[in-house]
């Protein structure tokens, strides 16, 4: 992309240079930039979301009553949790297409929202599967997320650039959190791996499938977001 | 083995399915009924569910023989609810106090009203609290709190804590008489600890008062005067005796006459698991997302009659399976133990909408003119067996998750099986039998549409790629009747399609279910499962004394006397304070004269409305008072104890007594008016709240969908905007170059519209309605040759080298040099002066013979054109084959001529020609033409062929066998086929007599990817000649002729396509598919052969086997142009609509809608680059994607004028004709790329 890309901007400014028209060079890569940024922008709020919504299935996991000020128990994580969440969602979501485009292999498993959308419901439901069903011991809830996450990839995404991506990013962030927890940064009610519990891997492979799916679908947009600008312009 | 097993049952499930579909379009509403019966017996088992709502349940028993149920299940007593396990969380015993200054004068204040009968439940309290019996105390028996919750500080001073769960009003004042006694103001500290705002649990006051907030008559407005609450025990065990004593007790210390309160039955409140706000978000957020995934898959529905109908018809499948699904397994006693709600929407995703959309999918790309049974029967029978595979696929995964044992999977599995099953029911009865009928009136309006069409539609259609074709003949009959045959069959059935419409078009369903849920939303608030009645009624009647208005006129009652005898009360137990006994004496000499009171004293009546005083209590007030010490009343239930009645009256003296000394200097009541505009105001600001957060909701989605799905991406039926000129051009992968670089180039010089054009990358061609011919050079746009219709005269570019005299040989020397050419036959100087004795046939320019050019058209814009765009002395040292402008200079320096002049002035005189011995076809136009090498084969309407030289502008060779006019040809190598308007086929085999050793300068060598063709030199000898002629190579006139890959294909009105074989002429393959006239055809060096034809099909064929790969239905009307690359198809139609389809599976991937009347000429650059023409423009759209991304606007006053042939050259440039002038467009980033 970027030796396409370059080679374009060689040849417009080369074009235009004799005739001062620094107009549509500036302007494209500031549309660029901009669609990026709105990009980053609306993947960073999902990431958001998501975080808040489904720390919530796992904060309020086995209470079921509250106090009054039930509100803030939405935001009962701590406060960097949501915009970590968020940032690395919007990573992986740009990530992906970039990857995409690099490899030169584009994704072509049913480009289309609505299979986003199932993606993004199976993956609130592998949530709210390790936080309200009860299973007999954790290596069997583990075993069924990870066959569950798998599910998942094998159903929306099937790249194997895909898999490798997922795989890659859950061990960093496994790593991640298992640096968090050592040094007491918060902690797990019951670890079973070391200071984590056993699911969390699974968990956050199925995130960066999500992620990566919404981010891929977004990309397709990328252009419209440009020519929508220059209308309100 | 297998193979051929897999293969019967795939045949068989096809047999199946065909005959299904077959019987669901046949009888439409016998199935319709008989699903929906099926639907409503399934269902009927969910009315025995309760309603999906949280109230607690209650249970009432009777005091008398009352024991702690056992934890075992009796299944003997089945009026039990199965929650009546086990002992309670508590036993929940009140003692309601109402109390009354008796008789009111007006020297009390209005403080008066609550202060001593506050007072006075200190002494109540205690005596509660001192209770013994039999050595049983209230310590005992009662539930032991611990802490708070931590996050309750403040509410530490209220509440008990390590102890007895005891509350009162007494707690405001930690239980202690004197706070109470030294505070100034009651109702500030009552208030102080209600929350602001809107709330809807129990708030402190409810829970420590005990009774709803309008009911306590602690306010200074009170009319009744009368204060009620309640002192609530929990108690942790049941100890009949001790509460009997209490209860005893407390009748005989504080007696309530007329009290007939039933005392028998204790009520135990079971609650369900509450859903709180923290749980309800992942809830809406999976509902949110399960209503995008609808809304995503129901848009993809497409090429049917009412996108809604289909759509509602594809939730309903789904939501009705899913209803199914519970009443099934509630009837064979699964009963649902997981949260419905919940797991809901992960169901519908489970079971998904995917194949309703396939079957959608299928059944419309179908061919039209089948008759609709057949329809759905063959698009049933063409996705059968990936239907079926899919549903093993499911069924075998789920069989999986059942397999894992866990309790809730299972279930949930359990429950997905059963939904799979009947939405595959659902979809084979009642969706297929909905989409028949649907395509049954699209049918009806295609008819209607098309009809007409046909009938005052002028014969010959303007479609661009057959310029030359004859009037399409009328359209086979059978074509007809099988459109009719359905259409009348509709037409005897309008009644019933039209109420299946109505319902559609008035969204009649969807209205009921609006009207459903607003009910369901009624029932709800009736039975009051939020408290919100209460709530609402207690903030108004709080602030308002005209609240109480509305309450049940107690006062209405008789007047109450204490019947209690005084005496027994004195002579009880030692009473620990003395107030009883004074206050009941006074009560009874008072009585005496309520009426001449000038103010109605307050009168304490006791109705069976007090006996469950807590049922007006918000449904959370116990689980809010439990959980405040961490005590989940979820899924458990505490019994009520029938309520114990105080009453108690007080003396006006006793309440002067108790008065602070700050009650009486407290503000006057505020008129009511004021009191009236206070509630005003709060419900305005209530509105207020709740319209704001409307509108900012209604923002909030309008930014969401903005942002979402700024434009409707590749869709149907929306016409992108063309963009402005000027707009920028941007694209991820920078193949779409600035404006300022596609600039088109106009090649002006036809003085009619252009009808053919040809190509080879290096030069153009192309021939207007008069049968003019110009070559142009395709990298400069110099107008090379004119050859004009009579005559066959030539006419150079720059209007000058007609003026030379013959061809010079110092010139002709200096041009060949000059143009790189690299052989030149030695002596080859005199070839020109030759030529005339040997080859007559080539004309020879001789001087002026200016009359014949009277009749020419005006030449003016050519010499404006080229003199313009391109300066001379640019061309010449930029790049080297700019034929005019060399041609040109050599001439200049040779013979200057005083007509020389640049400036634009229309030639004087023009070189007449040779009378040509080989002509005589004046009158006849061409209706084809073809470019290679340098020769132009030029087919006309008179038969003829002829081979023109393209840079002399001489004809070479012409051919008169055939008599009938040739509608196409073709150039490949050195032959030549032509295809002829009486259905034959001639195949022309160039030959060139003397060997060839030279090859003419072709442009940079390296440059664009030309197939080797032949090259030829002005000196050969070029004959054309007849090698076979197929006879009746169709029925009808052929349409198309194209040829690749040493394959001639061609396309007839005859409905088939046939393939022959370049070298022996010999026929392949009849290819045969297609219901009407074939209108397009590709075929590239792949083989890949795709043709479309008048019944809007496309079909993929093997040219190697001659099988049909695939067969979409893809317009409504011809297929007008066929574009492939190595991944998918562009196919273009009479609809406009530019259509993309994947190669491989014949999916539509997506469509673009044009302009009226553009829809034809398209292209493809490169792999990923696709141009169309349009309105006086070319657009760039990224074929990945879908998306425009750029629109290149060809003049300036030619909104009118539209594109009709688009060529696409070898070095990235585009060609289309425009009107009677030429465009050429460069996109040079494109050549960027594919260097």
């Amino acid at each position: 992309m970027a030796d396409n890309s370059l080679s374009s901007v060689d040849v417009s400014a080369l074009s235009s240079g004799a005739l001062m028209r620094r107009g549509p060079y500036i302007s494209m890569i500031t549309n660029r930039t901009m669609n990026l940024l709105i990009r980053a922008a609306m993947l960073f709020m999902v990431g958001v979301f998501l975080a808040l919504v489904l720390n919530l299935l796992q904060v309020q996991r086995n209470v079921t009553l509250f106090p009054p000020d039930v509100l803030s128990s939405v935001f009962s994580s701590a406060w960097w949790v949501p915009p970590c969440c968020g940032t690395a969602a919007a990573l992986i979501g740009l990530l992906y297409p970039c990857m995409d485009r690099r490899l030169g292999e584009p994704h072509k498993l049913k480009r289309e929202w609505s299979n986003v959308m199932r993606c993004v419901a199976v993956f609130v439901g592998i949530n709210h599967a390790s936080a309200k069903v009860d299973f007999a011991n954790n290596v069997q809830l583990s075993l069924t997320l990870a066959a569950l996450s798998v599910g998942l990839w094998w159903t929306f995404d099937r790249s194997r650039s895909g898999f490798g991506l997922g795989v890659v990013i859950a061990i960093l962030a496994t790593l991640a959190t298992q640096l968090l927890v050592y040094n007491g940064v918060f902690q797990y009610t019951s670890p079973d791996f070391l200071y984590i519990r056993s699911w969390l891997p699974c968990i956050f492979f199925a995130g960066v499938i999500t992620v990566g799916n919404i981010g891929r679908q977004l990309a397709l947009y990328e252009y419209k977001v440009n020519q929508e600008k220059t209308h309100q312009d | 083995m297998n193979e051929i097993q897999e293969e019967r049952i795939r045949q068989n499930i096809s047999a199946a399915f065909y005959r299904h579909g077959l019987l669901c379009a046949s009888y439409p509403v016998p199935i319709i009924l008989f699903t929906s019966a099926s639907i409503l017996t399934c269902c009927y088992p969910l009315l025995k569910l309760p309603l999906p709502g949280t109230g607690p349940v209650e249970f009432t028993t009777g005091v008398r023989d009352y024991s702690t149920p056992s934890h075992e299940s009796q299944g003997d007593l089945s009026e039990r609810p199965d929650w009546y396990r086990g002992p309670p969380v508590a036993y929940i015993q009140q003692v309601l106090v109402k109390a009354a200054v008796s008789p009111w004068d007006n020297s009390l204040v209005p403080v008066d009203v609550f202060r001593s009968p506050l007072g006075r439940v200190f002494s109540v309290l205690e005596e509660i609290r001192n209770h013994v019996y039999t050595d049983r105390s209230l310590e005992a028996l009662c539930l032991q709190v611990t802490d708070l919750l931590p996050g309750l500080r403040r509410m530490q001073a209220v509440l008990p804590e390590h102890g007895c769960l005891l509350v009162s009003p007494g707690n405001y004042w930690q239980n202690r008489r004197d706070l109470f006694d030294a505070d100034p103001d009651l109702l500030k500290t009552v208030h102080q600890h209600e929350p602001k705002g809107l709330h809807t649990s129990a708030t402190l006051k409810d829970l420590l008062f005990g009774v709803p907030g309008k009911q306590t008559g602690v306010n200074l407005y009170s009319k009744k005067r009368v204060v009620t609450y309640t002192i609530t025990i929990a108690l942790s065990s049941y100890d009949a005796r001790f509460v009997a004593s209490l209860r005893a007790r407390l009748k005989q210390l504080h007696p309530s006459a007329n009290c007939t309160l039933r005392e028998d039955h204790m009520v135990h409140v079971h609650f369900k698991e509450e859903i709180g706000i923290a749980e309800l978000i992942p809830l809406v957020t999976t509902y949110i997302i399960l209503f995008a995934y609808i809304y995503f898959s129901t848009r993809k529905i497409d090429m049917v009659k009412s996108k809604w109908g289909l759509a509602l018809a594809a939730v309903v499948t789904v939501l009705s399976s899913l209803l199914m699904s519970v009443g099934l397994c509630t009837l064979f006693g699964l009963t649902p133990t997981l949260n419905g709600g919940e797991i809901f929407p992960y169901l519908v995703v489970v079971i998904g909408l995917e194949n309703v959309l396939v079957l959608t999918k299928s059944v419309v790309s179908t061919p039209v003119d089948l008759e609709v049974k057949l329809r759905i029967a063959q698009g049933l029978s063409n996705e059968s067996w990936s239907i079926m595979k899919n549903m093993a696929t499911e069924l075998c995964i789920i069989l999986i998750g059942y397999f894992t044992f866990v309790p809730a999977i299972q279930e949930f599995c359990l429950f997905a099986v059963v939904g799979l099953v009947s939405d595959f029911f659902l979809q084979m009865f009642f969706f297929t039998t909905v989409l028949s009928i649907d395509i049954r009136r699209m049918e009806l309006a295609d008819l209607n549409r098309r009809l007409p069409a046909e009938a005052g539609m002028p014969p010959p259609k303007p479609g661009p790629l057959r310029p030359r074709e004859t009037p399409p003949p009328p359209r086979p009959s059978p074509h007809t009747i099988t459109l009719q045959a359905p259409a009348f069959r509709n037409l005897r059935l309008p009644k019933r399609l039209r109420v299946v419409y109505f319902l559609a078009r008035t969204r009649l369903a969807q209205r009921i279910i609006m009207v459903g849920t607003v009910i369901w939303i009624g029932i709800l608030v009736y039975t009051d499962p939020a408290g919100l009645r209460t709530f609402l009624a207690a903030q108004v009647s709080e602030q308002s004394p005209l609240g109480e208005a509305g309450l049940p006129p107690h006062l209405g009652v008789a007047p109450v006397f204490p019947g209690g005898d005084p005496t027994s009360t004195l002579s009880g137990l030692p009473a620990p304070e003395p107030t009883p006994l004074p206050e009941n004496q006074s009560q009874g000499h008072r009585a005496a004269h309520p009426e001449v009171a000038p103010v109605s004293s307050p009168q304490i009546t006791w109705g069976p409305e007090d006996e469950e005083l807590w049922r007006r209590l918000s449904f959370r007030h116990w689980p809010s008072l439990f959980s405040y010490y961490n005590i989940t009343l979820a899924k458990r239930y505490i019994s009520i104890l029938p309520v114990i009645p105080v009453t108690l009256h007080l003396s006006p003296q006793e309440a002067i007594d108790t008065r602070h000394p700050q009650d009486t200097h407290h503000a006057p009541p505020p008129s009511i008016k004021t009191s009236d505009l206070q509630t005003d105001l709060t419900l305005y600001k209530v509105a207020a709240l709740g319209l704001f957060a409307g509108v900012v909701l209604v923002l909030l989605l309008f930014c969401l969908y903005r942002v979402l799905c700024p434009r409707n991406y590749g869709q149907n039926g929306v016409p992108h905007g063309r963009r402005r000129r000027g707009d920028l051009p941007c694209d991820e992968y920078g193949y779409s170059p600035p404006i300022s670089e596609i600039s088109p180039l106009l090649l002006r010089g036809h003085s009619m519209d252009i009808e053919c054009l040809a190509s080879d990358g290096m030069l153009l061609a192309s021939c207007c309605l008069v049968g003019h011919i110009r070559v142009w050079d395709a990298q400069t746009g110099d107008c090379l040759t004119v050859i004009p219709n009579n005559g066959l005269r030539r006419s150079s570019s720059s209007g000058c080298w007609e003026h030379r005299d013959g061809w010079d040989h110092i010139s002709a020397c200096e041009a060949e040099s000059l143009l790189g050419a690299d052989f030149r036959e030695p002596g080859g100087g005199a070839v020109g002066g030759q030529d005339v004795d040997i080859f007559p046939i080539r004309r020879r320019t001789t001087p002026a013979r200016p009359a014949l050019f009277g009749d020419q058209p005006d030449l003016t814009p050519l010499i404006d054109t080229n003199f313009g765009l391109s300066p001379p002395s640019q061309a010449l040292s930029s790049s080297g084959f700019d034929f005019g402008g060399l041609v040109e200079k050599a001439y200049q320096e040779h013979e200057p001529s005083p007509t020389l002049a640049f400036p634009p002035s229309p030639p004087p005189v023009l070189p007449p020609e040779l009378p040509p011995q080989n002509n005589g076809d004046w009158d006849s136009s061409v209706w084809a033409m073809e470019l290679r090498g340098n020769l132009i084969a030029t087919g006309r309407s008179s038969g003829k062929l002829e081979l023109w030289d393209a840079v002399e502008g001489s004809l070479r060779c012409s051919n008169e066998d055939g008599v009938s006019g040739i509608t196409a040809l073709a150039f490949l190598n050195n032959r030549i086929v032509a295809a002829r308007l009486n259905g034959s086929l001639d195949f022309f085999t160039v030959e060139i007599t003397k060997p060839l050793g030279l090859l003419q300068y072709r442009g940079p060598p390296g440059r664009g990817s030309l197939p080797p063709s032949p090259c030829y030199s002005s000196e050969d000898v070029i004959s054309c000649q007849l090698t076979r002629s197929v006879q009746c190579a169709h029925q009808k006139p052929i349409t198309v002729l194209k040829a690749a890959a040493g394959r001639v294909v061609t396309g007839s009105q005859d409905h088939t396509v046939r393939v022959y074989r370049l070298e022996d002429s010999c026929c392949l393959f009849t290819l045969q598919g297609h219901s009407g006239g074939i209108t397009a055809i590709y075929i590239d060096q792949t083989m890949v052969l795709a043709s479309g034809g008048q019944d809007g099909t496309i079909c993929v064929w093997d040219v190697l086997t001659g099988s049909r790969v695939s067969h979409v239905y893809g317009h409504r009307g011809d297929v007008t142009s066929l574009v492939c690359t190595t991944s998918c198809i562009i196919s273009s139609g009479l609809d406009d609509l530019i259509c993309i389809w994947d190669r491989s599976t014949g999916i539509k991937l997506y469509s673009i809608q044009q302009e009226v009347g553009c829809g034809a000429s398209l292209g493809v650059i490169s792999e990923s680059l696709l141009v169309t023409g349009g309105q006086g423009c070319v657009s760039f759209w990224d074929l990945n994607y879908g998306d425009l991304l750029q629109t290149v606007y060809l003049g300036q006053s030619s909104e009118g004028q539209s594109v009709r042939q688009l060529l696409v050259l070898d070095n990235a440039a585009i060609v289309c004709d425009f009107g009677s002038e030429l465009s050429l467009v460069y996109v040079p980033s494109v050549l960027e790329k594919l260097d």
